[in-house]
Parts: structure tokens; C-alpha cells; sequence
């Protein structure tokens, strides 16, 4: 980097330079008086990303010894927090480098700001663990470590501090490494979240690896601590991830114009894709991605777009676009991981208000699973979850969302829950495991005698139906398989195998069979000349050849014409 | 620190399209984090009102704004408190800013206050903040029955300012209770409040001084001559330089001097001092800033009358 006091310094390279800057978000966290908001002060001060009335305003105070700057003064920013000499609640801090941007989420460590840990952790692309060498690991640092996994973080560093008050020994730092390293092995175990673990030796209070490599542990052939965070990946959804847009808005400001706003919360999309709307299921196709600066051919994670489609479909505020051929699940029966965060206790079986992407929806809590342990890791029974409680519970929607797993997707898998009465956040939630692949989720109880149509689509999700494709093998192959993935449930027939389909009237049989017990019957021809197409019920649809996606997003549709799909949002809101 | 060369002024810059197979710049990061804020808001309440205090901050979150609702018009009002001590190029500046979005602008002044002559010299800071400001601001939002506010204010500001949410929650007092704020996880922002209550959103909590200065930058966006260095009239005592506007009080035997000059954040003319500079254009302020030891609120005398003052100023209702 140019630095000011070279004659050479030019304005026009130092920009075109932060235009080669990312943004990368760690959160910090450990047990009280591990020095959390003194090595974060040392990095600010280190990177010179503090000014010098900042330094001034906090000389001579603090708990330092005289003459030493008190850095976590620099960091603790409400009064409270400075009078008791503990972080209460997140702070942000900002500082770059020549590689990268970096924000701070600063969190408390206590066990009653778990809250504001969790509020940390959720957006960051790393975590720095604290530990006080001299102490060893304590609860807090556990937890934190343990909320940041659950929250989907996949770097944890662990920062081994003050290392100057045990002679900067590598065998105490050995060792904490060692049982650390383990804990961390089960914490990823239990929340079912990778974990990548980095250990850096440091004294914040001296400066010892945190942005330079410190010369008083030879023994340490590691990257200090910003040079371990300058060099890891972003934990973000990326590019190749399926195409996520939730709709915030619906722009309309003439008869002319009909876009759908949102931020592109996974992967990307071209001008030309087939997307499909949930929880309607309609599908269309991308004429314009439009922003203020100029169409876009095409966009991704994590911007923020207007797209236009090419025709008239209902979609509102809520709704999620996907990719057509890789869609996410409609659900109103979810298990889901929560951190509970009001001191009103979970209620079961009482109305809450659960935000998720752009929709809010009433939800109730149907069982709590278990709650865990953070200390031990050990799953306890419960009927409720108190305030800083964490475990997993079953919720039941009022209506049906379109969501993916948590470990899938942060953005489409997360959400928080709202207390009606109070309006407090009291909880956030990342899904586990879903239920039920349709908006049926009423239970069949009480029915006797033979099943009827209406309880097999219950069932299965979807009505019995043929659906005979003209189409080479492969294809047929990767529609199938794109079936099953999105729940159908069919029964594959290749017509054109000699026995013992050839005889018609026992194929015929065959079909009814399994349209009757509410199946997909999959018909497959080979086609007879080059036009490829699907038929159902009486309709027809050409499938594009050169594009496996298309001809998916054609299926599909041609599935909800024939009406063997069925309309979730309707089936949802009766 | 001077900076002993600035190279070619005022270059164009080409502005990145980003692409799907390009890097994202941090500023396309923020930019795309803002907008969905902005959008989030306009969906969510049913009055939300944005302040606009015609400062760099300001102009930027009014471009967001364009971009975020494009290619509508901006879909909620821009309300400037007027503390009747603003430099009248703010004043004019504001209002050819709203004209050319069409936004509509409403200008609410404390007028009881300014009439009974309210002034931080006769009484202190704190207590003309709280008259002109921030009691305007509470009568404003009441007035207009406004549920959200945007602000410009930025997580890097200053500490307490660090701890704010992106929504803020306010009692229906307009009080901010730092030690007990709502969660806030993801990009998931809880909107419910009770009648009376309201939110303040900052959609450029995450944006730093230096990524405000390089986006108008890299966006061309009109700011405030103020800020950029000319010849000006000043009172000079010792290090400070006071400009001469309305309200100002000389010492006997003072006399004004030419010095060139520029102001490094906008507030009110009493209370804002300004910084000698050679710093005429954007690229010149940025490498400016980059040679600055203090933050751009040490020539703010608001924040220092008191330990922790903006925290204050802040849980009373203070932006
Ligand atoms: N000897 C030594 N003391 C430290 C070090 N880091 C922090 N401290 C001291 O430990 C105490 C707690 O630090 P603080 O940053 O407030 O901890 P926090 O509660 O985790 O934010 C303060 O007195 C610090 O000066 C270190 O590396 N070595
Ligand atoms: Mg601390």
C-alpha cells in the first residue's frame, strides 16, 4: 500500500486499491476480564484506526498502570459499561487493512448477554475466541464458541491471551490447544455445523501476535492474529449456491413498469432464467435485473436488485424467487435450533409472530425437542426454554413458507421469533429439519374406511396423475430425479421395454394403479423424432432440448396446469 | 501530517459494474446491505420519514434511497430540523437536493424556542441540543405521526453511537434504553412497536467515514460547497477557526481573517469549527483524511461537553 509520507502516495491508485478491498465480519467474545476489549483497542490502535483525540479522551483513566494506555476504553461505550468495567452490549468497531475491511461485532461475555452474543455472531464470517492463558477455558469461552457454530460461523479463532503472565510458556499453551481442540470437535458434533480452528498465542496488553508476530515466542511458527483474519474465506452464501431472492417490495410506479425488489440472499441469476415463485409455484422467466446505476445481465449474492419478469404472475412482499430447477421446501412443520432471549419464558402452544426473510407468520411452538447444556453439551429434557436457554423445538406455521435448512442456506434458514403482547424479539431460530414438503400439514386423525383422493394428496403432497414424456433417457433421468428432490412421489414407466409393458391393456392397468393410489405415473417414450415433449392430463409442452433447466421449469408447470401439483398457498391459507 | 502530492484531481472513475464472476467491492457491500434496509423500512411501517441534515452522511443515504426504490420515486417524505444556526448554503443546498429527487421535504423549527432566543452561548450545549434539536425532532415525528426515522448516523461516529442497532427502538417519550436493546440477528429487523413508540433506522450503521467520502466519490454525488477548502471569512482563537454566520458573538477588538478553509462534518454554525485546508476537491479530501490524527468530531463542541454526552443527548431522544 502507498503510504502518505511516500512522495510517490497518489489518491487515484489508494482508491483503485480499496476497490480491491472485501468486507469480511468477525465477532469477539470470551469470559469477563479476558482482555477481549483490550486486544480489540491494540488492533484498532495497531492498524492506526483510532485518532488521536479518541486516545487522548481515554489517557490517564482505566485500570491500566500509569503511563500504559487503557485500550478497552476504547471499545466500552456506554457508561454503564465503563463504570462497571464489563461490555454489556455489542459495540462495533471498523478498521482496515490493505487486504480487507473489517467489522467488529464486539460481544459481552457474561452468560445474561447470550442475546446480544447471538446478535454478534449471526452475521459474522469468523469468530476470535478469547481465553485467559493464565485461567484456562471457562464457560463463557465455551459458549461463545458454541453460539458461534450454531449461528453457522464456521473459522473459530481461538486467541490465547496474556501469554506474558505465564512467561510466554508454549507448554500451558500446548495443552489448552489440546483439551480446546476437542471441545470444539463435540460443539460441531452437537450443532451439526463444520468448525475450522485456528490457535494464536497473544498479550493484548503487550501487543504480542495480534497485527505483528511477536518475537517473545519463537516456538510459534503461526500467523499472528490479523494476519490469520486477512487470509480466511468469507462463510457467506456464495455465487454457486441455488438462486434465494426474497421479495421486500413490489415496484409499481406506472402501468408499465412491475418489478419485485429484494437482496439476492444466495447465488445468482441471468437475464433469461426460469425461476419459480413460492409458495404459488408459478413459474416465469427473467427479462430484467434493473438498478438505478443500469440493467444488469447478470447478479448475485449479496446484492440488491428490482427484477422484471416476462409475464403477470401474482407475487407480493414475502414471497421467495427460486431458481426453477433447484427449489427450496414450502413447510409448515419445522424442528428448529433456538436460542431463547426474553425473560418471559417459552410457552408452548402460544402465538407467536415468526419473521423469516420478508414475511412474518403466525407459528406456534409445538414441543421443546430438547434443551442443551452448553457446559456439558448434554441434551436435557424440557418443556421450556428461559431466558439464555438454547435447544431445539418443533414449530407449527399458520400458514406455509418456503424455507431451506439452516446449514444450507443462513439467510432462507434462519428466523426470529416475536412476542405479539410486548413485541420483544424473544427468539431466533435456525432450521433443522422440515416436515412436511406441501401446505398440508393437517393430521389425518379420526378417518376410517377406505382412503379417499383428498388424504393421499394430504399424504404425498400432491394428486396421482400421468405425466408421459417424449424425451431421450438422460433427460428423463434428471426430471425424475428433480421430482423426488421437490417430494413427488412417482413411479417410472419406460413404454418402450418389450415385456411386459408392450401389452397395453396390462400398462393401462398398471397406470391406473398408481394414479389411483394418488402417484405420478412417469411415462417415458423414446421420441420418434427431434420434438421433445411432456403430456399431462390435456395439456402439452415442448421441452427446450439444449436446456436441462428449462425443460424442469416446463414440468413443473405443466404438474400445476394438470393440477397433479397442488396450489400450497391456497391449500395453506383454508 | 501534510500530504506532499495529489495526483491528477478529478480523473473520471469508472463505476464497477459488478457482474456475477467479478469481486464485490466493499462498497457494493454496504450499498446492497443499506438498500435492504431502506426497502425493509418503506414495507414495514406505515410513516416512516427520513431525516435529512444535508451533511455528506445525508447526501449518501438520500442516493441509497434513489437507488433503493428505482425506478419509483423515493416513497416517504425528508424532514430537516432547523435550528434557525444553519449555514445558509445548507439551507439552499437542501432545498435544490429535494427538488432534483422530487422528494417532498418538510422543514420543522423549534419556532417558541428560537423566538424566546435560544443559543448555546447563553445557555450550554447540551441544553440548546436539547431545545432546538432534539425537542424538535420529538414534536416533529409526533406531529406528523411518523413511526420510523432514518438517520445517517454511522456505528463509527463515536461510542455510544457504536452500540446502536441498525433499527433502534424509542419509548413513546422518543428515549433510547441503551442497556436493554432488542436482539438483532441476520438482516431479520423486528418492526412491531405500539402506538406512540417508534424505530430509528440507521442504514449506514456499518459505513465509515472513509467509505461515506469514497462513494460520493465514486457516485458523483452532489455535497455541501462547505466542505471543500476556500478563502473564507474566520474569527481565529488559538487553533480553532469559527466561521461567521448568523448568532455569532465577536470578542471586542476581534477581527475576521481570510483563511482557507473547509468544514470536515456540517452542524450548526456556533458550534461547528472549521479545519485549515487545502482540500478543493473529493480525492483531496480523502487524502486529507487519511493524514488526520482526529476524528471528525473533535471539532464538534456538542460532544464534549460532558463524559459520555452523546449517549446523553441520545437516551433524551438525540439522533
Ligand atoms: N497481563 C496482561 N493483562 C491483560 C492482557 N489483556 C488484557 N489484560 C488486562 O486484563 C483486564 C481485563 O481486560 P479487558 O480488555 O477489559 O477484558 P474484557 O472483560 O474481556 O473486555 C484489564 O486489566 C487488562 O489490562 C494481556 O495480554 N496481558
Ligand atoms: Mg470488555
Amino acid at each position: 500500500m502507498a503510504t502518505l509520507s511516500s512522495p510517490s502516495f497518489s489518491v487515484i491508485d489508494y482508491l483503485a486499491e480499496e476497490r480491491g478491498k472485501d468486507l469480511f465480519r468477525f465477532s469477539t467474545a470470551g469470559s469477563v476480564d479476558d482482555g477481549k476489549s483490550t486486544l480489540i483497542g491494540r488492533l484498532l490502535y495497531d492498524t492506526q484506526s483510532v485518532y488521536e483525540d479518541q486516545v487522548r479522551a481515554i489517557e490517564g483513566k482505566g485500570t491500566t498502570v500509569p503511563g500504559q494506555i487503557d485500550f478497552a476504553l476504547l471499545t466500552d461505550g456506554l457508561r454503564a459499561e465503563r463504570e462497571q468495567g464489563i461490555t454489556i452490549d455489542v459495540a462495533y468497531r471498523f478498521f482496515s487493512t490493505a487486504r480487507r475491511k473489517f467489522i467488529i461485532a464486539d460481544t459481552p461475555g457474561h452468560e445474561q448477554y447470550t442475546r446480544n452474543m447471538a446478535t454478534g455472531a449471526s452475521t459474522a464470517d469468523a469468530a476470535v475466541v478469547l481465553i485467559d492463558a493464565s485461567k484456562g477455558v471457562l464457560e463463557q469461552s465455551l459458549r461463545h464458541a458454541y453460539i458461534a457454530s450454531l449461528l453457522g460461523v464456521r473459522h473459530i479463532v481461538v486467541a490465547i491471551n496474556k501469554m506474558d503472565l505465564i512467561g510466554y510458556a508454549e507448554q500451558q499453551f500446548r495443552s489448552i490447544e489440546h483439551d480446546f481442540s476437542l471441545l470444539l470437535n463435540r460443539i460441531a458434533q452437537d450443532t451439526g455445523n463444520p468448525v475450522d480452528c485456528v490457535f494464536v498465542p497473544v498479550s493484548a496488553l503487550a501487543g504480542d501476535n495480534i497485527v505483528h508476530r511477536s518475537s517473545a515466542m519463537n516456538w510459534y511458527a503461526g500467523q499472528s492474529l490479523l494476519e490469520v483474519l486477512e487470509s480466511l474465506p468469507p462463510s457467506r452464501n456464495s455465487r454457486l449456491d441455488p438462486f434465494r431472492f426474497p421479495v421486500q417490495r413490489v415496484i409499481r410506479p406506472s402501468h408499465t413498469f412491475r418489478g419485485f425488489a429484494g437482496q439476492i440472499a444466495s447465488g445468482t441469476v441471468t437475464v433469461g432464467d426460469f425461476i419459480t415463485v413460492l409458495p404459488s409455484g408459478k413459474t416465469a422467466q427473467v427479462t430484467r435485473i434493473v438498478t438505478f446505476d443500469g440493467d444488469l445481465e447478470s447478479a448475485r449474492s449479496p446484492l440488491s436488485v428490482t427484477l422484471v419478469l416476462d409475464r403477470e404472475i401474482d407475487i407480493s412482499r414475502g414471497d421467495l424467487i427460486v431458481a426453477a430447477g433447484s427449489q427450496a421446501t414450502v413447510a409448515r412443520n419445522l424442528d428448529a435450533a433456538l436460542v431463547w432471549m426474553d425473560l418471559r419464558p417459552l410457552q408452548r402452544n402460544r402465538r407467536y409472530l415468526l419473521k423469516h426473510t420478508s414475511q412474518t407468520v403466525p407459528a406456534v411452538i409445538t414441543a421443546v425437542n430438547h434443551r442443551t447444556h452448553v457446559g456439558t453439551l448434554q441434551h436435557e429434557a424440557a418443556t421450556t426454554l428461559e431466558l439464555n436457554g438454547i435447544g431445539e423445538i418443533a414449530l407449527h406455521l399458520m400458514r406455509p413458507i418456503a424455507v431451506d435448512l439452516y446449514r444450507h442456506n443462513r439467510n432462507t434458514g434462519a428466523f426470529i421469533l416475536v412476542d405479539p403482547e410486548t413485541n420483544s424479539t424473544v427468539a431466533a431460530g435456525m432450521i433443522h429439519a422440515i416436515h412436511d414438503s406441501t401446505a398440508q400439514g393437517k393430521p389425518l386423525h379420526g378417518s376410517s374406511g377406505p382412503l379417499t383422493a383428498e388424504e393421499r394428496s394430504a399424504r404425498w403432497g400432491h394428486r396421482g396423475g400421468v405425466l408421459d414424456l417424449k424425451a431421450p433417457e438422460d433427460l428423463v433421468d434428471l426430471i425424475e430425479r428433480d421430482l423426488l428432490l421437490h417430494g413427488f412421489i412417482a413411479v417410472r414407466i419406460n413404454a418402450d421395454d418389450p415385456s411386459p409393458s408392450s401389452d397395453h391393456s396390462l400398462l393401462d392397468a398398471v397406470v391406473q394403479r398408481v394414479v389411483d393410489a394418488g402417484l405420478i405415473a412417469l411415462i417415458a417414450h423414446q421420441p420418434d423424432s427431434d420434438e421433445i415433449t411432456a403430456h399431462s392430463g390435456s395439456y402439452t409442452t415442448a421441452l427446450a432440448a439444449d436446456s436441462p433447466a428449462q425443460a424442469i421449469a416446463a414440468v413443473h408447470e405443466l404438474l400445476r396446469r394438470a393440477e397433479i401439483a397442488v396450489n400450497t398457498q391456497k391449500a395453506g391459507l383454508q | 501530517m501534510p500530504v506532499t502530492q495529489i495526483a491528477a484531481q478529478s480523473l473520471p472513475v469508472p463505476i464497477p459494474v459488478p457482474s456475477s464472476h467479478e469481486h464485490l467491492s466493499h462498497l457494493r457491500l454496504l450499498e446492497a446491505e443499506s438498500i435492504h434496509i431502506l426497502r425493509e423500512v418503506a414495507s414495514e411501517f406505515e410513516r416512516p420519514v427520513m431525516l435529512y441534515s444535508v451533511g455528506k452522511d445525508s447526501s449518501v443515504m438520500l442516493r441509497l434511497a434513489q437507488k433503493a426504490f428505482y425506478p419509483a420515486p423515493i416513497p416517504f417524505p425528508l424532514l430537516h430540523v432547523d435550528t434557525g444556526f444553519k449555514f445558509a448554503e445548507m439551507l439552499s443546498f437542501r432545498d435544490e437536493m429535494a427538488r432534483s429527487v422530487g422528494a417532498e421535504l418538510l422543514v420543522w423549527r423549534n419556532e417558541s424556542a428560537i423566538a424566546a432566543g435560544t443559543n448555546p452561548i447563553a445557555l450550554d450545549t447540551r441544553r440548546c441540543c436539547g431545545l432546538l434539536k432534539t425537542q424538535a425532532l420529538l414534536d416533529a415525528l409526533r406531529h406528523y405521526k411518523f413511526d420510523a426515522a432514518f438517520g445517517g448516523a454511522r456505528r463509527d461516529e463515536e461510542k455510544s453511537r457504536a452500540k446502536e442497532r441498525i433499527y433502534s427502538f424509542r419509548d413513546s417519550a422518543g428515549q433510547w434504553d441503551p442497556k436493554n436493546q432488542r436482539p438483532e440477528l441476520w438482516n431479520l429487523y423486528n418492526a412491531r412497536v405500539h402506538p406512540g413508540e417508534s424505530i430509528r433506522v440507521f442504514p449506514l450503521s456499518n459505513w465509515t467515514e472513509m467509505d461515506v467520502w469514497q462513494y460520493i466519490h465514486e457516485e458523483k454525488i452532489p455535497v455541501v460547497d462547505l466542505y471543500f477548502a476556500k478563502e473564507r471569512p474566520m474569527y481565529v482563537r488559538g487553533e480553532a477557526l469559527l466561521p461567521i454566520e448568523q448568532a455569532f458573538v465577536a470578542h471586542r477588538d476581534e477581527m475576521p481573517q481570510m483563511v482557507r478553509s473547509r468544514l470536515r462534518s456540517l452542524g450548526c454554525s456556533p458550534c461547528t469549527g472549521a479545519i485549515r485546508s487545502d482540500a478543493d476537491s473529493i480525492p483531496a479530501i480523502i487524502s486529507e483524511l487519511l493524514s488526520f490524527r482526529n476524528s471528525e468530531r473533535a471539532n464538534r463542541a456538542i460532544d464534549h461537553d460532558q463524559e459520555g454526552s452523546m449517549e446523553i443527548k441520545k437516551r433524551e431522544g438525540y439522533f
